[in-house]
């Protein structure tokens, strides 16, 4: 019996294909989440609006909270640790959690370097904004990726910019001849062995969903046409009017996002959605997306 | 024609083996997709939001009928809970098809999935099972045939036309569980 594989890890992903993936600050949001059909619920202390509003040091969340919100589901529970905070991700590992998310939206413990992945049992996710990133993360033990987007502002424009790139990116890679792969791999910063395989298989080694700034079914629709294969949504439902109605509505979304006559349907009396933000008006610092490397 | 029960989870996975068996597979998302099926795969998942969905767009029922009238059905991981008749622990939409007792994530959490080689009944080489955030089977009704236990849990089972496991074969090469799928799906 072998545990921690790659096959494992990369495998849980797998099964949350097609699914949402919600943020929730407690155990009776977790809950909301689940009876809404959310494929798995992302712990964290504040979703990332709040953490925009706030400002200040993001960190992993309280154990004790993650361990009620692991009480209350049965669908898996990840939580969010800072990059390149290995230590965070060990906790985090020791409690039980079955995703760990490296994630920009808290605030980096290293600046240079993320966390070695390997050396985990528990599975990580990690954004990214184009191929090379994902390749990088990958390369790291990463066992499934996501977009960047620009988490908490209910923008789906970098989320889209995101996934677009790394399409464009995997379709450049499959047209190139082998002799050309080693400078791809140069210009990509990116693993040449995954380079290879990525140009071989015209698809990423892991799974990736789109992430960042998700706020409407049709949001979630949109990357699933984009060819995501899931959807994490975070300030954008408990941040608006309804939020059971507004997430039982991206579920349905996701699942039905070739129908836009289900997307028309499920998309009426949602109530407000949340506030957005013009990623234009942000400050380079205060931008989530360039954190990581 | 094989229709995969295509709500959530790893459709894809299970399209590949079935098109590599030479057998052509739609997706199922809603009823009328369900006709004209000579077999139905109920993928790996979440079984609660699989269940939900499928409750939602109606398809319990249609499936509870199309199943209990004789379409060979197989189901792996969440596609098991779904046949099952009854869950040990908890609530959910169930199928009830599948005369069995289920207990969801039984093995544990995220770090406890695993791989192994797995004997199963009436296969002469192991066959390699990966099972993530499995569940196992508590208890089997007389007419369930226990194809392979792990630990003293059966987590793989055939009821006459239906078929069901606990691992994920489609994570696998091994073609061998969809080769004897694909064979029930011709025995009708």
């Amino acid at each position: 019996m072998e545990q921690a594989t790659d096959r494992v890890k990369r495998g849980l992903a797998e099964m949350l294909k097609g699914g949402v993936i919600m943020d929730v600050v407690n155990a009776e949001q977790a809950k909301v989440a689940e009876d809404a059909g959310a494929v798995a619920v992302m712990a964290l202390e504040r979703v990332p609006a709040d953490i925009r509003k706030d400002g200040g040091v993001a960190r992993m969340s309280d154990p004790e909270m993650i361990d009620a919100i692991i009480e209350a589901v049965s669908i898996p529970v990840m939580a969010k640790a800072r990059i390149g905070h290995f230590v965070e991700a060990q906790v985090l590992q020791a409690i039980g959690v079955d995703y760990v998310d490296e994630s920009e939206v808290l605030t980096p413990a290293d600046e240079e370097n993320h966390i070695d992945k390997w050396q985990f049992t528990t599975p990580f996710v990690c954004g990214a904004r184009n191929l090379g990133e994902a390749l990088r993360r990958i390369g790291e033990g990463a066992a499934m990726i996501r977009t960047k987007g620009e988490a908490g502002t209910g923008n789906v424009v970098e989320a889209v910019r995101h996934m677009r790139q790394i399409t464009a990116d995997i379709r450049a890679l499959s047209t190139m001849g082998s002799e050309e792969l080693m400078r791809a791999a140069r210009d990509l910063q990116a693993p040449f062995d995954l380079v290879q395989e990525v140009a071989n298989s015209g698809k990423l080694p892991v799974v990736n969903f789109a992430a960042g700034g998700l706020a409407t079914p049709a949001d979630a629709a949109m990357m699933m046409q984009l060819g995501c294969d899931g959807v994490f949504v975070g300030s954008g439902i408990f941040k608006s009017g309804d939020p059971s109605a507004r997430a039982k509505a991206i579920v349905e979304a996701t699942t039905y996002y070739q129908d836009p006559l289900i997307i028309a349907k499920v998309s009426r009396n949602l109530g407000e959605p949340m506030v957005g933000i013009e990623i234009d008006t942000l400050q380079d610092s205060e931008r989530f997306d360039k954190r990581g490397w | 024609m094989i229709g995969i029960l295509a709500l959530q989870g790893d459709v894809r996975e299970h399209e590949l083996m079935l098109e590599g068996l030479g057998v052509s597979t739609r997706q199922v998302r809603k009823v009328d997709e369900l006709d004209g099926l000579d077999g139905l795969v109920i993928p790996g998942g979440e079984s609660t939001t699989i269940g939900r969905l499928a409750t939602l767009y109606g398809l319990m029922e249609p499936l509870r009928e199309a199943i209990a009238g004789g379409l060979p059905t197989y189901g792996t991981c969440a596609g098991l809970i779904l046949l099952a008749d009854r869950l040990a622990e908890g609530t959910q939409p169930l199928l009830g098809v599948l005369d069995v007792v289920v207990r969801r994530n039984a093995f544990g959490n995220q770090n406890d999935s695993f791989e192994a080689d797995l004997p199963i009944h009436g296969m002469i080489d192991p066959f390699h099972a990966v099972f993530i955030r499995a569940p196992w089977i508590d208890s089997v009704g007389d007419s369930v045939e226990v194809l392979a236990s792990w630990e003293g849990h059966p987590i793989m089972v055939r009821q006459g036309h239906i078929l069901a496991s606990a691992f994920h074969p489609e994570l696998t090469k091994d073609q061998r569980v969809h080769h004897l799928f694909v064979t029930m799906t011709k025995e009708i």
